[in-house]
């Protein structure tokens, strides 16, 4: 199956279509049924990081996901252009730190809990963060 | 599906009924109602989470802005919620460990009236 590639502003609205997307591909690819929902939420987590930051940092600019089948494996990687230097450790909870705005900690957490492979790529140009899950090697749409 | 929300007082608690996806777009107005809930004086919310389709960090971060709002007041903020894939987020993030959980509405206002 060919790469998808989707570019999407930087706002909230598209982040639930970036998320039906890349269910509707992990589907078509072979993605176990009972996967799907850790793809939704992995990759609905990784665009809303991106939407934050791309809203803090360069709301102008688009982000970009790409969807691949890669070797039976299905890949997702979501691609950002604001300035990320370090990746925030994870901390105990500790409610008096907590923050009710978007806490970018908390989503990659997520994000490691989720994805059977994660691989975060912090740059000053950008965070990259690729994510894959088993896939039927005949998925429905090769 | 968007984000639905009601809300109605039984006694000392008031339960806020969500519907839908609680994500970045709309978060923002589950916020808004525990805030304005918060203001008026009620203090012990139980959030109804189960009709809830799809939660993130940002749902998440909207409960714990709630809980920190009651708990300023000497509230409290529950949940019902029995959806595997919902009580999965607050498993990875060990939030179970910060918000009450039941499995309904019934068990929650039980549990809350012993611990008047």
């Amino acid at each position: 199956m060919a790469t998808v590639e989707l570019t999407f502003s930087a706002l909230p609205a598209h982040v639930r279509t970036a998320r039906l997307v890349a269910t509707a591909i992990a589907r078509r690819t072979g993605v176990e049924e009972s996967l799907l929902d850790e793809v939704r939420l992995a990759v609905g987590e990784a665009c809303s990081r991106a939407v934050e930051a791309h809203r803090a940092h360069c709301p102008g600019e688009p982000i970009r996901i790409e969807l691949r089948d890669d070797s039976g494996r299905f890949e997702v990687t979501v691609s950002d252009q604001a300035p990320s230097d370090e990746i925030q450790q994870e901390q105990p909870v500790d409610l008096g730190t907590l923050s009710d705005s978007f806490m970018s900690g908390f989503g990659i957490a997520v994000i490691a809990g989720l994805a059977d492979d994660v691989e975060v790529f912090p740059s000053p140009k950008g965070m990259r963060i690729r994510m894959s899950w088993p896939a039927s090697l005949n998925g429905r749409a090769s | 599906m968007d984000l639905k929300l009601d809300h109605h007082n039984e006694d000392r608690l008031t339960i806020v009924e969500v519907e839908g996806e609680i994500d970045v777009y709309t978060a923002p107005r589950l916020r808004e109602l525990l805030i304005d809930l918060v203001n008026k004086g009620n203090f012990h919310l139980l959030v109804n989470m189960e009709k809830v389709d799809f939660l993130d960090s940002t749902g998440l971060g909207v409960l714990v802005g709630g809980l920190k709002r009651v708990r300023a007041h000497d509230g409290s903020l529950e949940l019902v919620c029995t959806q595997e894939r919902i009580l999965k987020i607050f498993r990875i993030t060990g939030l179970t460990k910060v918000f009450g959980i039941y499995a309904s509405v019934d068990e929650a206002k039980e549990a809350h009236g012993k611990d008047k």
